[in-house]
């Protein structure tokens, strides 16, 4: 095996494991948090993905948004999935908190609405983003060669959510609540705290991050229906592999698991798809609590 | 100022079992101190107040009804509590659980305050909120409910723990507390705390008030104290 293929294979695992944390870090914060079983946290990737599209697709072609239009639909995915993730937590989700079969019932049977509405809505046919100029077309890495720009713009995005997403938890006053609220969640409410209005504001962010996903990941690769059962399981093996609720964790899950696949692929192709699971299993079995959580109180 | 608290026939069942059996009290002014055994139902009291268990009856402060608004909105309203247990958040330190409940504007308890106030909080602002020490705790317990500049504090059991020169430093708290003017409603297994705070002490049985006295008359009747709080001494 040579280097160049070494790093190769490598590079496509951190790249995969940059979206995989997008959408995994807005699971942790709904999931691992909050406490909320989001069974749906696939489909609000897949609302993302189709709403942003619906709206490129129309700017893409026209002569005056052409090239802003990818923007646009990263903006247009996110507030669509966090708009969706809001009206599931208002309307469904706040009144079952701390029942999570309920809400892993009631978010099963959303994903299924879901899936069917984007089906009607907008057929069955794969669809893909066109990135923006700059980030389009292959660029010279050491070692590799020619390597999609779009793919190292991904690990970057990665590392900016990631960062921003500590910042928000441990130097702000949104921080510093919902970190309370995962402590005790009645004495946060005795503090005055809105604890229903944070829950809201927590899950929109979270449906945001797999909306951002969504645009992200149909722009790397095609995008047709049934991606949402994939990056659903995937987000479950990320956090719980990573440990639940803790942003390092979630990066280094991805990062385990985006590199187990693409290894996998390359190694024995056909039983590729167990090697996640034997590494799930594995850190269960040692680690229950995942290999960053928190053990508990 | 000091919140007015009016407490009527307030009730909570768990299951089939009746723990509040009809609580009566009111907290006007002045300090109040609620004394009894274990399990006579004195935080469930203290969590019904704050709306944390489902009641009946009546809780009113400052003439408004309270009762089923839920706990983030009764602690806006006036109401804070310095919990059992403290009840710290592990995941925060100390200068972080004051911004949490810091409030804008100029407020009585500001952040500096309450470091002039207890300067080994000050000492220890970077630390967990669980690495600290009993009495510590307890004093992070209270500025806590005091940032939130509350009409009325209820405090369950503050002494519990706590190492007698430390016990004196609390009542020395609670009795500046009192001398600012806010309201206080003190549940206590401590005598010595119980009477050095309030003039005013209720007796709790079985989930009911049994006996308003004065703490005066607490302290000097050795069989009031044996029939209803089973000690022979107030140590």
């Amino acid at each position: 095996m040579s280097l160049q293929f070494f790093l190769i294979v490598t590079l496509n695992g951190l790249t995969l494991a940059s979206l995989y944390f997008i959408v995994a870090s807005g699971f942790s914060l709904i999931f691992g948090l909050m406490r909320t079983v989001n069974m749906a946290h696939g489909s609000l990737y897949m609302v993302g993905a189709y709403v942003g599209f619906a709206v490129f697709d129309p700017l893409y072609a026209s002569n005056t948004w052409g090239s802003q239009a990818w923007l646009i639909a990263i903006v247009a995915g996110i507030l669509a999935a966090a708009l969706l993730g809001l009206f599931m937590q208002v309307a469904f989700l706040g009144w079952m908190q701390g029942q999570e079969l309920r809400q892993a019932l009631v978010t099963i049977g959303l994903s299924i609405i879901i899936a069917d509405q984007l089906l009607a809505r907008f057929g069955g046919n794969p669809f893909q983003f066109f990135a923006p100029d700059m980030l389009f077309g292959p660029v010279q890495v050491p070692f590799i060669g020619r390597y999609p720009v779009f793919r190292l713009f991904q690990v970057g995005l990665a590392v900016a959510v990631g960062i921003g997403l500590w910042l928000l938890l441990n130097k702000t006053k949104l921080g510093i609540i919902v970190r309370a609220g995962v402590d005790d969640r009645q004495m946060l409410a005795a503090c005055g705290v809105n604890v229903p209005l944070v829950a809201a504001t927590v899950f929109a962010l979270g449906a945001g991050l797999a909306g951002l996903g969504g645009v992200i990941g149909a722009t790397a690769q095609p995008m047709a229906l049934g991606v949402d059962a994939r990056f659903l399981l995937m987000s479950l093996v990320v956090v719980i592999v990573g440990g639940m609720g803790s942003i390092g964790g979630t990066a280094l899950g991805a990062v385990l698991i985006g590199l187990a696949e693409q290894w996998g692929q390359v190694l024995f192709p056909t039983y590729s798809v167990i090697l996640t699971f034997v590494i799930m299993a594995s850190v269960l079995a040692v680690w229950p609590q995942g290999l960053l959580g928190r053990k508990p109180v | 100022m000091a919140g007015h608290l009016e407490i009527k026939d307030l009730r909570v069942r768990f299951g089939r079992a009746s723990i509040l059996q009809g609580v009566n009290l009111s907290v006007t002014g002045q300090p109040l101190s609620v004394v009894g055994r274990n399990g006579m139902g004195k935080t469930t009291t203290c969590a019904a107040l704050m709306g944390m268990v489902a009641a009946s009856g009546s809780i009113r402060l400052d003439g408004q009804e309270i009762l089923g608004l839920g706990t983030g909105k009764v602690a806006r309203r006036g109401l804070a509590l310095v919990p059992q247990g403290r009840r710290m958040f592990p995941s925060l330190s100390v200068h972080e659980h004051l911004l949490l409940v810091a409030q804008r504007g100029q407020p009585a308890w500001t952040i500096e305050r309450v470091y002039e106030t207890f300067p080994r909080l000050a000492e220890r602002r970077r630390n967990g909120g669980n690495q600290l020490s009993g009495g510590e705790q307890q004093m992070l317990a209270i500025s806590r409910a005091l940032l939130m500049n509350p009409k009325l504090v209820i405090m369950d059991e503050p002494s519990e723990g706590l190492a007698p020169v430390i016990v004196d430093h609390l009542i020395e708290v609670l009795r500046g507390i009192v001398a600012e003017g806010m309201g206080l409603l003190l549940i206590e297994q401590n005598l010595r705390v119980a009477t050095s705070v309030a003039d005013q002490v209720a007796i709790m049985v079985t989930g009911k008030i049994a006996a308003t006295v004065r703490a005066a008359e607490l302290i000097a009747d050795r069989e009031m104290q044996n029939r209803y709080l089973g000690v022979s001494h107030g140590h």
